[in-house]
């Protein structure tokens, strides 16, 4: 099973009830994937020429000040530090000087936070209500394909702003984290959509397009999956041609939504009477600001 | 428990649990159902609204409902007055179901009898293993549409997508607009004078009659996956 959620502020007055509406839309999607939920918010870019990198630390009692930035953020075993690097520089940097940190995001606006357990005990842990921002994405997972834990929890980072949601499974994971490994990405878990989200940072580190990326996907992915990719100026979505994975999107002139079910996207304000269709098989549906790369 | 100027029972989801809601429909089994009509309130994309209905009640659902609204129903009248999620009214048995918006995937799935009405669109798979039960789509339906259906009939006021009717046995299929690819096995028919007349009858029960049952286009089974044959042992 799994759920997904993603919202799209169009009205900047939404934008300080972000988190409130991603905390609803979480919360219906509950019983769709109780084993772990995470999810993505865009709020506060980091200045020109500093990175902003989400953090987990297993450990309860790690000192974020030691990472050497400006903690911005702090909840739950995650924090968010602006250091005045870029990505590549800020990424290697924390993974070489502390090794037993995780970094969940990297980019000027994207924050990445999940966790083992109830979609419903996350919201609360994390509080999600706090959050503002123009765009967030979430995901309730129902294990499949590979163990419960935090690192195989979504959203997946696929890059610089860059994350993956996934509901869904996909049956040649294994062959293509071989060929990935062999163009230099790493990997953490055994995960499937970690491949998936492997192989988008791959194709964008090549030079596609967002939508190039996504579309290549029904070539190289084999099995089911509703994709909701996170960028910084907006969100993509896209389902694998037999579409048994469900899918629903809303627009209204404030918001656009996507959810695998109309009863997360019901929570939020004017839905009834929003524009509501399921996207077609094999097709991209893009919402951005401005150009997404 | 309030009820209408009518005398409908008014059940709001905001504030009765959907079990309740369920459980007082199903008491009501049998040929003299008091009250007849109900009204239920925000369904807000609830799963299996007014399921496993059996009597001949008419019930109204004012917005959206999930999954497998009015699955199994059995002679109830439901109009859904929103759109519906996956699996609408999958395994009816008799009665009327309507939806005045969009569903979504499996419509009318396995239904055996009765009569099915998408005003909007229907997702992929809708009639699937259809076994009876008439569907009447004012607009148009998804890929895998009346996949292995067997009986009953399908028809399209709008378009339908790939691999309509593969491997169908009896089911009829009628389709006003362009169709995306026929699945296998699945052909286009000659729409004979007994087939217009099927048409229109399912039209005007759906409440369609503004539109030509003779301009509909018909398929079906060419009937040659019915036996194994290893001529066609590519196309099992």
């Amino acid at each position: 099973m799994c759920g997904i959620v993603g919202l799209y502020c169009k009205s900047p007055e939404l934008e300080p009830r972000l988190g409130e509406y991603l905390a609803a839309m979480l919360g219906q999607m509950n019983d769709r994937g109780p084993d772990s939920a995470g999810v993505a918010v865009y709020r506060d870019p980091a200045p020109d020429g500093w990175t902003k990198l989400t953090l987990y630390s297993a450990d309860t009692g790690f000192d974020w000040d030691a990472v050497g930035g400006e903690v911005t953020d702090a909840r739950a075993r995650h924090a968010v530090v602006l250091v005045e690097e870029d990505a590549a520089e800020a990424e290697a940097s924390v993974r070489s000087r502390f090794p037993e940190l995780r970094v969940m995001s990297a980019g000027r606006t994207i924050e990445i936070y999940k966790e083992v357990g109830l979609p419903s005990s996350f919201v609360t842990e994390f509080r999600l209500h706090e959050f503002e921002g123009t765009h967030g994405l979430g995901h309730t997972r129902m294990a499949t394909e590979s163990r419960v834990t935090t690192e195989g929890s979504h959203p997946f980072s696929t890059g610089q702003d860059l994350c993956l949601v996934h509901n869904g499974s996909l049956s040649n994971h294994n062959r293509l984290r071989e060929r990935l490994r062999r163009e230099g990405l790493t990997f953490q878990t055994e995960n499937d959509t970690e491949v998936a989200a492997a192989y988008l940072t791959w194709r964008l580190r090549e030079g596609d397009t967002l939508q190039a990326a996504l579309e290549s996907c029904l070539d190289t992915l084999d099995g089911f999956y509703t994709f909701l990719v996170g960028a910084a100026d907006g969100f993509a979505v896209l389902r694998d041609p037999v579409a048994c994975k469900p899918a629903v999107l809303a627009e209204n002139d404030d918001w656009v939504a996507m959810a695998s079910e109309y009863r997360a996207i019901a929570v939020l304000p004017g839905a009834a009477d929003a524009e509501i269709w399921e996207p077609e098989p094999t097709v991209v549906y893009a919402w951005e600001k401005e150009p997404v790369r | 428990m309030t009820t209408t100027a009518a005398g409908a029972a008014v059940v709001d989801l905001a504030s009765t649990s959907l079990r309740e809601l369920n459980q007082r429909l199903h008491d009501l089994a049998g040929d003299d159902p008091q009250p007849r009509g109900w009204q239920i309130l925000n369904p807000n994309g609830a799963h299996a609204v007014a399921c496993g209905l059996d009597a001949p009640l008419d019930v109204e659902i004012a917005g959206h409902v999930g999954y497998y609204c009015a699955g199994m129903n059995k002679r109830a009248v439901v109009h859904v007055r929103g759109n519906a999620g996956t699996g609408l009214a999958e395994n009816m048995m008799s009665g009327t179901v309507v939806v005045d918006g969009n569903a979504s995937q499996s419509a009318g799935a396995t239904g055996r009898g009765g009569l099915l009405v998408v005003r909007g669109d229907a997702g992929a798979r809708c009639a699937i293993s259809l076994k009876g039960l008439d569907i009447v789509v004012g607009g148009s339906i998804g890929h895998m549409s009346a996949f292995m259906a067997q009986r009953g009939s399908l028809v399209v006021c709008g378009d339908a997508g790939d691999a309509l009717g593969d491997s169908i046995y009896e089911t009829h299929v009628y389709v006003l607009g362009r169709v995306g690819s026929l699945g296998a096995d699945c052909v286009e028919k000659p729409l004979r004078e007994q087939h217009v007349a099927e048409v229109r009858a399912l039209l005007e029960r759906a409440g369609f009659d503004d539109l030509d049952p003779s301009v509909f286009r018909r398929y079906g089974s060419a009937r040659t996956l019915y036996n194994f044959h290893v001529d066609h042992a590519g196309e099992y």
